[in-house]
């Protein structure tokens, strides 16, 4: 099947055979190559066993070792948001975690969110919603708008809260506030927004 | 990223003996060294990750304080229900930093520890003293906008990032350690972190493979507790300035305060002359702003972080302001 990313992957490959070769010498100058390393991991259910470079992130295992490519690449340093993935029931940037760190645990991603075909709540009311534009940064915002709700039920306060004491009600400042780490470079927040929020009032009734 | 031999540990003396090597350093949440080791700031050769090791609980004190285990992560502190309740201003202080995803996996030890975000460390094409001893310091005369102003040197202006650790300043808290002999020792908030003088390649007090078991919470002082950060957007960014304010008011008199600013310098800054303005004095905006001034009497800007200054004094008075309950 022709794929768009089977595509890239051709035409990636043609551009390096005519880039120079790479440089060898960086990585075995100063110690030898790493050994790798076993990891198991339970994604969206399924059982994965790997053989990783100890360097791996848990997001180029996803992408690359798991055929996993819905959690994006964005910023790669854990300020876009684009890579966001459910690890044992929290949300993290995938691109900061080392996979072998996370060797045993349990992982949600944007794959794992629909149930037998059905879109998830939340992908619906992105939908819905129009909450973007080009789609690059949705899995991220999706899993971190799931992950939202679930912090909100357990109470978590956030900075935009009066008194952190207190179990706020999820407004809109508060939403947006609690999804400061997803960056939209279309602009989708005020879709975003109204996706979350009618969720959220969804799941109150 | 260079290559690393990686080790998990099992348990806090093997950590240690493994993380006292010189090319050695733990791992815990990684949000900030992981990152640093794809740029190649940081080029550990092995690294020993902790996250096994059982210090990520809260507990009680005998002494009606908290024990924050290194592991703990800035989310759970900032929401468990214990800190909200007795130490309002370290959730408000955690809950202003990053965002969710990196508070859910930064830990406690790892957010005193993160290196600054000063961008002549972050270009590995300038020089930097902190990160190559001895190649001079461009932010001086350059982009320093972010940079500090008080008790820094010529060698390096870096401010420490952090916003807990300026809420953990104002509450006394302790940091509790164990090194690679299994010493412990005990080690004042205010003295984990050396000033840059003509070393700040060296950032904390910690010998090679000491472990940050936990930090220590004293019983809250009495005052409203208040934590104010300005920065260039609403969420999701470091602070130009920051204050943690802890102000006890009887009558219309402060009785005790305690004041740390975040952003001005290498460590969170303890003000000992704004409180010593504050105690005895009306609680009015005079005084505040007499605190503010005698705050930043030795403050020194390097240009684009001059208005870090008048900022610092006046953030100082709205925390104040608002910790006094005055409009």
């Amino acid at each position: 099947m022709s794929t768009r990313r089977g595509f890239l992957k051709t035409t990636g490959a043609a551009t390096l055979a005519l880039a120079s070769p790479p440089a060898v010498g960086e990585t075995t100058a100063q110690t030898a190559p790493a050994e790798s390393e076993h990891v198991s991991l339970t994604i969206n259910g399924r059982q994965y066993a790997l053989n990783l470079d100890p360097r791996t992130t848990l997001l180029d295992a996803l992408r690359e070792h798991c055929g996993l490519t819905g959690s994006k690449k964005g910023c790669d340093q854990g300020q876009c948001g684009a890579c966001t993935i459910i690890v044992n029931g929290q949300r993290i940037n995938s691109c900061l975690a080392l996979a072998v760190m996370h060797d045993g645990d349990e992982i949600t991603t944007i794959e794992g969110l629909a149930e037998e075909g059905a879109l998830h709540p939340m992908q619906a009311a992105f939908v819905r919603h129009d909450g973007l534009q080009c789609g690059y940064c949705t899995p991220g915002q999706v899993c971190s708008a799931v992950a939202v709700l679930s912090e909100h039920r357990a109470g978590w306060p956030s900075h935009v809260t009066a008194d952190v004491a207190t179990a706020p009600a999820l407004t809109d400042a508060e939403i947006a506030e609690r999804m400061s780490g997803n960056i939209c470079r279309c602009s989708a927040y005020p879709n975003i927004v109204a996706a979350i929020r009618e969720v959220a009032e969804g799941e109150s009734q | 990223m260079k290559s690393f031999r990686y080790e998990r540990a099992s348990e806090i003396a093997s950590a240690c003996a493994s993380a006292a090597r010189p090319t050695a350093k733990f791992i815990a949440g990684g949000t900030n060294l992981v990152d640093l080791m794809k740029l190649q700031i940081e080029t550990p050769a092995q690294l020993v990750d902790i996250t096994r090791l059982p210090l990520n609980r809260i507990e009680e004190t005998v002494e009606g304080g908290l024990r924050i285990g290194a592991l703990v992560s800035n989310s759970a502190a900032a929401v468990d229900m214990r800190v909200r309740r007795r130490y309002p201003l370290l959730s408000q202080a955690i809950l202003a930093g990053a965002s969710t995803q990196l508070r859910n996996k930064a830990t406690t030890g790892g957010n005193l520890l993160q290196r600054t975000r000063c961008p002549y460390f972050y270009d590995t094409t300038k020089a930097c003293n902190k990160r190559v001893p001895g190649s001079g310091c461009p932010a001086l005369e350059g982009l320093n906008r972010m940079n500090a102003v008080l008790g820094v040197s010529n060698n390096c202006i870096a401010a420490h990032p952090s916003d807990m650790a300026v809420a953990m300043t104002a509450l006394d808290a302790l940091v509790e350690t164990v090194a690679p002999d299994g010493s412990a020792r005990t080690i004042p908030i205010d003295q984990l972190y050396r000033p840059p003088g003509n070393t700040p390649h060296i950032e904390t007090v910690l010998a090679p493979g000491e472990l940050i078991v936990s930090v220590l919470l004293p019983p809250a002082p009495p005052g409203r507790q208040v934590y104010r950060k300005v920065r260039d957007r609403a969420s999701f960014a470091f602070a130009l300035v920051s204050v943690a304010a802890i102000l006890d008011v009887n009558g219309d008199r402060v009785r005790a305060a305690r004041v740390a600013f975040g952003g001005l310098s290498y460590k969170p800054w303890r003000s000992a002359e704004a409180e010593a303005a504050l105690v005895g004095a009306p609680a009015s905006r005079a005084s505040f702003d007499a605190a503010g001034i005698a705050a930043l009497r030795n403050a020194r800007g390097y240009g684009h972080n001059d208005f870090k200054i008048p900022l610092a004094r006046r953030t100082l008075r709205a925390t104040l302001t608002q910790a006094a309950g005055l409009s």
